[in-house]
């Protein structure tokens, strides 16, 4: 029993709270000065074999999911746990309290406290509580053996929002765990036209599959004019059993979630291979090709023979690339196209809009996070709950007026957990009320 | 006229601002106070047009984007933010002698700014990764965060000074213990929201929100040090100089997580060194 007592009182008590805040605030300084994820040879290189040795048992290199950071994370969950039911019942019953139940003993003792005795009853309102409705308190009242008690009160539920805070942590911490027991985080590179059914995680590159399909249709860089880019843009389909359920462009800070899986814009490789869109005038028959620089490709249908004969580029990206182009026994046409431009060429009576961009793969970082919604779920009660904690006030007005033989005595009293200065300001209006009120009354005190 | 050159200017008035309340500090003249507020007020509306004016010209560029991306133009949010801050306090509290000690923050911010080497105050484009409503949802909430703790560095100055000093024109020590603790409670939700709009942000660009780079790591243990300081006030009693102590120190590891992450440390906020 005295071992429980003890633990609890161990483990409610601010003082853990401040020491894990501590000790969480300087060990996360070491993650930041020493490089986190690198090799056991990197640390060698840097700090020597005995740094290293000793980094490694203490899973620096690692910190931050090293058993010694998740156990303060724990300790402080323990702590926050604990802690709060320690104390929610006390805050539940101040929150929940008979404030009738109050002896004007009590009153005078509170902080904020005034008191009249008036001896002629002719000039007294009979009904007191529209002093206060003027200030915005609306009172209720209650016959008690010798007088009427009034009490009224504002923001009671403001005394959790502190606990909202607490609770907002461990919302947070189990939103971060579920993340990482039911959620994965990959990356896959889909060349255009081509499309993926798996994505490889980034902790061991196992690969794991979507059970859908994804298809890059088309990948997009756009560029400032002073070269920075723009835009990375893919367009993007779902399929599943070969059919097609959407198609949307996504860029960075705009990602595509099917079931729960998230696909983020992250990276692009430019290949050396070409993909041109040819679409003939009359018909309104068209068909992309994928075809490596220099080679040819024919679209037999059509009797079409093409290829790409010579590129301008700036370092690895295609500006605009020579295209040769036969029709039949035509003679052969050569054409520079920007990159991913259209162009009509005409070769004897047939007429083709022609269009070449390089091939690309885009970059997708994959992510699969169940746990995100509970962490922004905690985030919004974090505020809520600090907004609550620290502007919300429990303010409580007690008003008693007391019959005796010789006249009546009437109590105000007030108390407030936050903005003493607000209050006070309010109780001094409330006290010249009710002064000017009872003005032509005979007062005593 | 231009936005760098209303900005320039901003830089001298707000010197001139933290002279005219050095001197009501020194000489007690009622008269200056007057002066003083209000050469800092117009002072902090050329800001203001100076920032909406680098607004509008970056849309004239054709790169339009909030002036929020970089480190020049969150120094000088930061500057604007506690000149925002000091003059509601000076408004709330009634008291002017704050500014002496509030503002030098908002000069050196754009003192800084304007002529530190490493500042680059061109306006340039946003990389994709950058062009985030969120991403100015994250600046603006951290830097009045910032600007609220800067001020509360201010007041623990103040604190400690006026402790030492018998009689002394500063507002008396409760007063200061107040306003410091409130401006810190002010600061400590912003930047509460400022590390959850950055989280969300993250999430939306790369699909984690929370990573560990080394900028991040440092808002949290900023994050942790005022919990720390709010907890000990509220639970333990801290107050007086313990508490002006804590706000200074704190303020030294805010400067740390905007300053001193991107230039002594690497990680994905290093587009702010650029
Ligand atoms: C990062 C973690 C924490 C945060 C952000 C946090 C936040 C807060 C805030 C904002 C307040 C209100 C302070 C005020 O009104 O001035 C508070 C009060 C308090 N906190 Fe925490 N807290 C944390 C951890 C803890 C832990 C681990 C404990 C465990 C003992 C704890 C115990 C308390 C207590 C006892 C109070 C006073 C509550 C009352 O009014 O009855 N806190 N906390």
């Amino acid at each position: 029993m005295n071992i429980i007592t003890n633990l609890w009182k161990f483990f409610s008590s601010v003082k853990l709270a401040l020491f894990t805040l501590c000790a969480l605030a300087s060990t996360s300084i070491i993650g930041t000065v020493i490089p986190q994820g690198e090799t056991y040879s990197f640390y060698v290189k840097n700090f020597g074999p005995k740094w290293a040795q000793f980094f490694h048992i203490l899973d620096i290199p690692n910190m931050y999911y090293s058993w010694w950071f998740l156990g303060l994370l724990g300790l402080l969950s323990a702590n926050l746990i604990i802690c709060s039911l320690d104390r929610l019942p006390r805050i539940l019953k101040i929150i929940n309290s008979d404030n009738f139940a109050i002896q004007p003993e009590r009153m005078e003792k509170m902080a904020y406290f005034k008191k009249w005795k008036v001896t002629s009853k002719a000039d007294l309102p009979i009904d007191f509580r529209t002093i206060f409705n003027k200030n915005g308190w609306k009172l209720r009242g209650q016959k008690q053996k010798d007088g009427e008690m009034f009490f009224g009160q504002k923001n009671r539920w403001s005394r959790i929002g502190v606990y909202i805070v607490h609770l907002s942590i461990l919302i947070i911490f189990a939103g971060a765990i579920v993340g990482h027991f039911f959620g994965f985080k990959g990356s896959v590179m889909v060349p255009e036209m081509k499309s993926t059914a798996k994505i490889y995680t980034f902790k061991d590159s196992q690969s794991i599959d979507l059970g859908f399909e994804v298809r890059c249709n088309s990948f997009l860089i756009e560029f400032y004019d002073n070269g920075m880019p723009k835009d990375y843009r893919s367009n993007l389909s779902v399929l599943e059993n070969g059919k097609e359920i959407l198609t949307t462009d996504i860029e960075v800070n705009e990602p595509l979630t099917y079931k729960g899986i998230t696909f983020y814009q992250s990276s692009y490789e430019g290949y050396q291979d070409f993909i041109i869109s040819i679409s003939e005038k009359n018909s309104g028959e068209g068909k992309r090709f994928v075809l490596p620089f220099q080679q040819q490709q024919t679209w037999d249908v059509k009797s079409l023979r093409f290829g790409i004969i010579n590129v301008k580029a700036n370092g690895q990206r295609v500006i605009s690339s020579k295209i040769w182009f036969t029709v039949g026994g035509e003679p052969p046409v050569t054409q520079w196209l920007d990159d991913n431009s259209s162009s009509i060429i005409t070769v004897g009576d047939r007429t083709f809009t022609l269009s070449a961009k390089q091939m690309y793969a885009t970059g997708l970082q994959v992510a699969k996070d169940p746990g995100v919604w509970l962490v922004y779920i905690g985030c919004i009660s974090m505020l809520i709950g600090l907004f609550m904690a620290f502007f919300l006030s429990h303010k409580r007005i007690w008003f008693y007026r007391q019959e005796e033989t010789d006249g009546i005595v009437l109590y105000l009293s007030g108390s407030a957990n936050k903005n003493k200065q607000d209050f006070s300001r309010l109780f001094k209006k409330l006290e010249e009320r009710i002064d000017s009120t009872i003005h032509n009354s005979i007062q005593i005190d | 006229m231009d936005s760098s050159q209303l900005l320039g200017i901003t830089t001298f008035t707000y010197l001139f601002s933290t002279i005219l309340y050095v001197a009501l500090l020194v000489f007690k003249a009622p008269r200056l106070g007057f002066f003083a507020t209000l050469f800092t007020v117009i002072a902090w509306l050329i800001q203001t047009a100076g920032l909406a004016l680098r607004w509008v010209e970056s849309y004239q560029m054709g790169i339009g984007h909030a002036p929020l991306t970089n480190m020049y133009e969150s120094v000088v949010f930061f500057s604007w933010t506690i000149i925002i801050l000091y003059l509601l306090i000076e408004w709330k509290f009634k008291t002017k002698i704050i500014g002496a000690f509030a503002i030098p923050f908002a000069f050196l911010a754009m003192a800084y700014a304007s002529f530190a080497g490493e500042i680059n105050k061109t306006i340039s484009p946003l990389v994709p990764a950058l062009q985030s409503n969120w991403l100015i949802a994250h600046v603006v909430t951290c830097f009045i965060g910032y600007a609220a703790f800067a001020v509360a560095a201010g007041l623990g100055i103040m604190y400690l000074i006026r402790s030492r000093s018998t009689t002394s024109v500063l507002p008396p020590l409760d007063v200061l213990d107040e306003i410091t603790h409130k401006t810190m409670v002010f600061g400590f939700i912003w930047l509460s929201a400022g590390i959850i709009t950055g989280a969300i942000w993250a999430n939306s660009a790369w699909g984690t929100y929370w990573s560990w780079d080394p900028k991040e790591t440092w808002s949290l243990i900023t994050w942790f040090f005022y919990a720390i300081t709010l907890h000990a006030r509220y639970t333990r009693g801290w107050a007086g100089t313990r508490v002006a102590v804590l706000a200074i120190l704190g303020f030294l590891s805010v400067i740390f997580t905007y300053y001193g992450v991107n230039f002594l440390l690497s990680g994905l906020h290093s587009y702010g060194s650029a």
